[in-house]
């Protein structure tokens, strides 16, 4: 028989602040957290900006040795996994922690620590290659660095579905927790790039804005004059529980995960399909899932990167999957102010996902000034709004044609 | 700065332990928490440090800090 699964436990890092509360006042006061880039000299490059984590001290959240060896998107991830696990209140002891697992989701990985080596390997050789370098690339290492910090024993695993990665990570711990096979799971998405790579590269594929000259504007997922992501780094993770295991604990409950969907557009490395199908069918996937009709959908936390494609795409996708109701739920790309956080995005998103329902507040799309074409739908511009929200979905879509829609209800008993 | 000193430096920023415990019969995995890419990354800084080689077998033989020291200062 299937579990109900529940969130007991939010934690996050994002560019909008160390934490939930920080976050999600300055989420709901509308504020951007882009700015110029400060980890590199980005003198030269296309895209000078991005958005950044400030202020963030590893050792406030893990020994001083293990800060030391572990590469931002790592350390990010455990600061966000021990909020959550502080928030849930879950102790997790020799008996528990083989029923508590860990599932991450990363797009990239340590690229910061590939660049360093790569410089090294061609001034001074192979020979003074650090030992840590492998350690701190892998992306699963955040699953791995999260267990050995907590103790949580059971299924381990990480996802690296490029921006869809945090959101299937959610999903398949949702699915582990269903099917019996962990009792608790410690997920959610993170991601650091914020490097010399991966602002070229993805400027390469002129996938990024170049508002240089006003950072805070340069994220307006569904603006006429959108031209491109900016780049955000951090973690978000969520406590995930069996509803008998929450209950047995008396912890409060976030919400009930609701459905789970995925899909494959099987259309072109970057690109989605013009007519949003793949998401479109990746949406109705969840909505199947959680055995609900599309007029049940209160409100979408869209994937809105700000891109000419997606926000059109997705836009479309909407209006295929939802009819005539397209224009009646609110959307909100939250984006707008945390930029995109790759395989972290995910993870934030569901965690603010969660908050929506929680406080019954959309937070807005900022920069929004003047839709663009076909962008026609409710997508909440600039300022939150109050209301009850029973069901509530968030969208992932990944380089490949990856996509995944997740479904978050209110709880009730 | 003397050898000695200096080897002590090393090993107390690269295990991330307080310099007083780097005393000459200190062991780095029994008494320094060294796991084995922590010893991989000591050697390595010492030969940065000192301009040597350091081989695998002689590597093997540095158990201790006095070890490291008596090594450093006899090549």
């Amino acid at each position: 028989m299937e579990k109900r699964v529940v969130v007991t436990g939010i934690g996050l890092v994002t560019p909008l602040g160390i934490g939930v509360e920080e976050t999600w006042s300055a989420l709901v006061a509308g504020k951007s957290g882009v700015g110029e880039i400060t980890r590199f000299d980005a003198t030269g490059y296309n895209t000078r900006i991005a958005a950044e984590v400030k202020g963030f001290n590893p050792e406030d959240f893990m020994p001083k040795k293990d800060a030391k060896r572990t590469e931002h998107f790592i350390a990010y991830s455990i600061a966000a996994s021990r909020m959550a696990l502080e928030d849930a209140r879950l102790t997790i002891d020799a008996a528990n922690g083989p029923r508590i697992g860990v599932l991450t989701g990363c797009g990239l990985g340590g690229l910061n620590m590939l660049e360093i080596t790569a410089r090294t390997v061609d001034t001074a050789g192979p020979k003074r290659v650090s030992p840590f370098f492998i350690p701190m690339l892998i992306g699963n290492m955040a699953a791995g660095m999260i267990s050995i910090q907590f103790g949580a024993k059971g299924p381990n695993a990480s996802v690296a579905t490029a921006c869809a990665a945090g959101a299937h990570a959610i999903g398949d711990a949702f699915d582990l927790i269903r099917y019996g096979k962990a009792d608790a799971m410690i997920t959610g998405g993170v991601e650091s790039v914020v490097t010399r790579t991966c602002i070229a590269g993805f400027g390469a594929m002129k996938a990024l804005s170049t508002r240089n000259d006003d950072p805070r504007k340069a994220s307006r997922p569904f603006d006429k004059d959108r031209d491109g992501f900016v780049v955000g780094e951090g973690s978000g993770i969520l406590i995930l529980e069996s509803l008998e295991h929450a209950l047995e604990r008396g912890a409060h409950i976030y919400a009930e995960m609701a459905g789970y969907g995925m899909s494959g557009d099987g259309y072109h490395m970057t690109s989605p399909p013009p007519d949003g199908e793949g998401a479109a069918r990746c949406m109705q996937a969840a909505i199947d899932d959680a055995g609900i009709q599309p007029t049940q959908i209160d409100y979408i936390n869209a994937h809105g990167t700000s891109t000419p494609l997606n926000d059109l795409y997705e836009t479309r996708a909407i209006k295929m999957m939802f009819g005539d109701q397209a224009h009646k739920v609110p959307i909100s790309s939250t984006k707008s102010m945390t930029g995109h956080l790759l395989g972290g995005a995910g993870g934030i998103e569901t965690v603010f996902t969660a908050l929506v329902i929680q406080h019954g507040i959309l937070p807005p799309t900022i920069n929004l000034d003047n839709p663009g074409e076909e962008c026609d739908l409710d997508y909440v511009p600039h300022t939150a709004r109050k209301k009850e929200v029973t069901y509530a979905m968030t969208n992932s879509f990944g380089f490949g044609g990856t996509n995944a829609s997740l479904i978050l209800k209110k709880f009730t008993q | 700065m003397s050898v000695e000193d200096k080897v002590k430096k090393i090993i107390a920023e690269k295990l991330s332990v307080d310099l007083e415990e780097v005393v000459p019969e200190a062991s780095f995995v029994d008494d320094l928490g060294a796991d084995s890419l922590d010893l991989v990354e000591l050697i390595m800084s010492m030969e940065e440090e000192f301009d040597i080689d350091i081989s695998d077998e002689d590597a093997e033989k540095l158990v201790t800090v006095q070890n490291a020291i008596d090594y450093i200062k006899a090549h």
